[in-house]
């Protein structure tokens, strides 16, 4: 038993995202059309060319019908993921197996999510009938145990805690103000996300990430068929996935400043890539900052930061669009938004454009060739985390 | 016949200032405190938190008795919840005396009339119209009392009632308030049922009135009790003080409550006389037991009155007590708990039972069948966690979610001697006020009721101690 996974075996050839946010204009199934029809373009292909597909959505439609209908597929196979905040991830994941596997030529995944069509604050999921016993956090209650847990172990301070958070926030969204596809488009000053409005624990809304609606697709073929669609693809590295057995609510081990399963994702991951220095190989990161202290904890957990001083790291600018490690050159969660299950995609997305020179505005200026991907769903303590890598270079 | 055998009191954390009505709808308000059921605790919690530190898992209990003028359900027997939190087992029956005071001494005289062992909790939730006396004057509260065979810790010697059909005060299923008749009116016939009564069970228990060491007198009829008091012949220094200036007047629990007080400093072989007032009289005679010495509940009555939080606002007591409604959170409402995964998992739910792994000892809460330590399959054995202490692991202030009192507070809890809780903490001095590191104990809640239906759990609270001065100094 191991996880070899399919290094260079499958190749992305087109990519297409809409423009997240409130998206009051476009329906769940506009947003689908829009996403779909930019990837096919961008790979010079027609919808009929698309041997099958994978739908990742949380809760915006049930089935595959859910794409098949407003596409009009032409009896398709469409499988419709869900996996949390990781859906999109997933929905990518099965694509590219079932590419490399040899039953499809050309694979598409699609990540789609509605959630500004309901008037509630924040994420709301309805959970399966139960016995009222489960807690009722919310998501950003959630994630800032990580915060109190954190501090008290490597001695950071509530103020040194919330210069971090807040210079997390501040980076991402002035990588987001370059973004014409983010939610959020301007540029927010420290003193305005220090005294936002209270949420949860000392997160305010600043610290959350948006809200938000919006698609994401990619076209999946073998690598060795990709420059037929493509001058420039991006060949898949790694895909890693685990689901965690729920052991930090239940056991005392778990103590709340990681995540277990983002380390065993990420250890996978690199194996499957032969990447062994993450923070010197990889030229820029997507990763899931849900909330700010989210991003910091993962600095740690996938290897860019040593223990305890991730904190430290984000203060000195390591992962500033000018950075030794830019993370999140496209804005994040945090201001390009976060419907659910298009997120996954749309972190590929800006590896898709980083990687190929096409950022504009935030293009980094880098001479490595590896982009990643990271995405989780559930809570501290109980979560699935998807890790990929991309690279513009195949293997020799 | 049964004695009682152990006892419990339990005074919810918060209080109301009286002062605090007056400077919200005018008026004096009056003076002093009443003690108030937090939002988040019923007549059928609070019975619960009063009989847990009398039933451990080896205690026998072959009946419970719930009386409670204010049930959280009818045609539904409420007393089975409070059985279900104390995990008692299938065969012990449970059934509610609801209605008015007098259902207190209706389960006092049907406990010490079985020779079974009989547990009799008593809660009261005392609620009025805005600027009315019940509301000003009532309390909230609970106690416990176990009955059992042997001497125990305090023997019924004298039993007699005096009943008189009275329109003193009364209210129609599905009112908020009582309704009561001019107070001078019910007076003189209240005391006159007071000496009878009272009489009468000195006679049955052959005490004459100068033998009774501690006398209790308590009704809804404040000013009737206060005259019964000097009316009833005895030495005015046996007395015990009614607490309604502090904790308010808790109805059918008065009495209870005040009699575990009086336990809670009695001495073998001392006369305690109880009347209770309402629909005539009731009165019981006590002989204090040897067993005292050794059974007095673990928090003192006076430490409960004492650690009382009196910062509550008029309006949260108003919004808490379902008469001012304010405007809910953007979120969807709480989920109903259905009825099949709560019987399912009843043993949980309501007594706090987890699991423990018997190839590594590992415990779980909730209960699991897979151990996370050792894989090890169904080789669980039950593992209580309601009486055990934990510690603040990491916490958070849910300023987003519903709660019946936002903000929600929640805390994962590291419990002494293995397992884990993630928890609502509650009885807070204020929502900013836990810290990593914090001792904290559990308690049995009502998180919230949707649909009619009203979701029991735990919680967890600041750890209370007993404050020095406070009695139970022999236990």
């Amino acid at each position: 038993m191991a996880s070899h996974g399919i290094r260079d075996r499958v190749a992305i050839v087109g990519m297409g995202c809409t423009k997240f946010g409130e998206r009051w204009d476009k329906s769940t199934d506009d947003l689908l059309v829009d996403s779909t029809q930019e990837a096919l373009q961008s790979a010079n292909l027609d919808v009929k060319e698309i041997d099958a597909f994978w739908l990742g959505t949380m809760g915006s439609g049930l089935s595959g019908l859910t794409l098949s209908r407003p596409l009009k597929l032409d009896y398709r196979p469409v499988s419709r993921n869900e996996n949390f905040c990781a859906t999109g991830s997933d929905a990518f994941r099965n694509a590219c197996y079932a590419v490399a596997s040899g039953a499809y030529d050309v694979a598409m995944a699609v990540g789609v999510e509605k959630l500004k069509d309901t008037p509630y604050s924040g994420l709301a999921v309805a959970g399966a009938a139960n016995d009222g016993t489960q807690p009722a956090l919310s998501a950003p209650a959630m994630f800032s145990l990580l915060v109190p847990a954190y501090q008290k172990k490597y001695g950071v301070t509530e103020e040194q805690m919330r210069e971090v958070l807040t210079r997390i926030a501040w980076k991402n969204h002035a990588n987001g103000a370059r973004n014409p596809r983010a939610q959020f488009r301007a540029a927010v000053p420290k003193e305005t996300i220090d005294c936002s409005p209270p949420i949860a624990g000392p997160l305010g809304v600043f610290d959350c990430s948006g809200v938000s609606d919006g698609s994401a697709a990619a076209i999946i073929v073998r690598a060795e068929d990709a420059h037929r669609y493509t001058d420039n693809p991006l060949y898949v590295k790694a895909l890693a996935f685990v689901a965690g057995p729920g052991g930090g609510t239940l056991g005392q081990d778990y103590d709340f400043t990681t995540f277990h399963e983002v380390v065993r994702s990420a250890e996978d991951a690199y194996q499957q890539a032969g990447v062994t220095d993450p923070r010197g190989q990889i030229a820029m990161a997507e990763v899931h900052d849900c909330f700010t202290p989210t991003e910091l904890v993962l600095m740690e957990d996938l290897g860019f930061a040593e223990r305890g001083t991730a904190w430290k790291e984000v203060l000195a600018g390591t992962y500033d669009l000018e950075g030794d490690l830019p993370v999140n050159p496209d804005g994040g969660l945090k201001s390009f938004g976060h419907p659910i299950g298009a997120s996954g995609l749309r972190m590929l997305f800006e590896c898709w454009l980083q990687l190929r020179g096409q950022a504009e505005d935030r293009q980094i200026k880098t001479s490595k060739t590896l982009g990643m991907t990271h995405n989780l769903g559930g809570l501290p303590g109980e979560c699935v985390s998807f890790v990929s890598l991309v690279g513009t270079e195949p293997s020799a | 016949m049964a004695s009682i055998i152990g006892y419990g009191s339990y005074v919810p954390y918060w209080r109301l200032q009286r002062k605090a009505i007056g400077g919200a709808l005018g008026g004096r308000g009056g003076s002093g405190t009443r003690a108030v059921a937090s939002y988040d605790e019923d007549t059928t919690s609070m019975a619960v938190e009063a009989a847990r530190p009398i039933i451990g898992p080896e205690t026998t209990v072959d009946s419970v008795i719930f009386a409670t003028t204010a049930p959280a359900y009818l045609d539904k027997t409420n007393a089975n919840a409070i059985h279900a939190a104390l995990a008692l087992p299938a065969s012990t029956f449970a059934s509610d005396a609801i209605g008015s005071v007098r259902s207190t001494a209706a389960a006092f005289r049907a406990a010490a009339a079985n020779s079974e062992s009989t547990l009799v909790a008593i809660a009261d939730q005392r609620i009025g119209l805005p600027n009315s006396a019940d509301e000003r004057d009532g309390g909230d509260g609970a106690a416990a009392f176990l009955f059992g065979p042997g001497d125990g810790i305090a023997e019924i010697i004298g039993t007699a009632s005096s009943s008189v059909e009275l329109l003193d005060r009364w209210r129609i299923p599905g009112d908020i308030a009582s309704r009561t008749w001019e107070e001078r009116f019910a007076e003189p016939v209240f005391v006159s049922a007071a000496t009878d009564a009272f009489a009468d069970a000195l006679k049955k228990a052959n005490v004459t009135p100068d033998e009774i060491d501690k006398l209790i007198v308590t009704g809804v009829h404040t000013r009737a009790a206060k005259t019964a008091r000097k009316a009833l012949g005895i030495r005015p220094e046996a007395v015990v003080p009614d607490l309604v200036d502090v904790i308010g007047n808790t109805g059918a629990a008065h009495p209870g409550i005040l009699l575990a007080g009086v336990l809670d400093e009695a001495t073998p072989g001392q006369v305690i006389g109880l009347v209770v007032l309402g629909d005539g009289a009731d009165a019981f005679v006590l002989r204090v037991r040897e067993g005292i010495t050794s059974a007095r509940q673990p928090l003192p009555l006076a430490t409960q009155v004492a650690a009382g939080n009196d910062t509550l606002r008029y309006a949260d007591f108003l919004t808490w007590r379902g008469q001012l409604r304010r405007e809910p959170p953007r979120r969807p409402d709480p989920d109903t708990p259905m009825a099949p995964p709560a019987l399912r998992s009843t043993r949980w739910k309501f007594g706090l039972v987890g699991s423990r792994c018997t190839s590594c000892d590992e415990r779980f809460a909730p209960p699991q069948r897979v151990c996370l330590n050792c894989g090890a399959v169904d080789e669980m054995a039950e593992q209580p966690f309601a009486g055990a202490k934990g510690v603040v692991r990491t916490f958070t202030v849910d300023r987003l979610s519903y709660s019946p009192s936002p903000p929600l507070v929640a805390a994962v809890i590291d419990i002494e001697g293995g397992g884990r809780l993630e928890f609502e903490v509650t009885d807070l001095v204020g929502p900013e006020s836990v810290a990593v590191g914090d001792e904290v104990e559990l308690t049995f809640r009502r998180l919230y009721t949707v649909d009619g239906v009203h979701n029991y759990f735990w919680k967890a609270r600041p750890q209370r101690t007993v404050t020095a001065g406070s009695g139970g100094e022999d236990s």
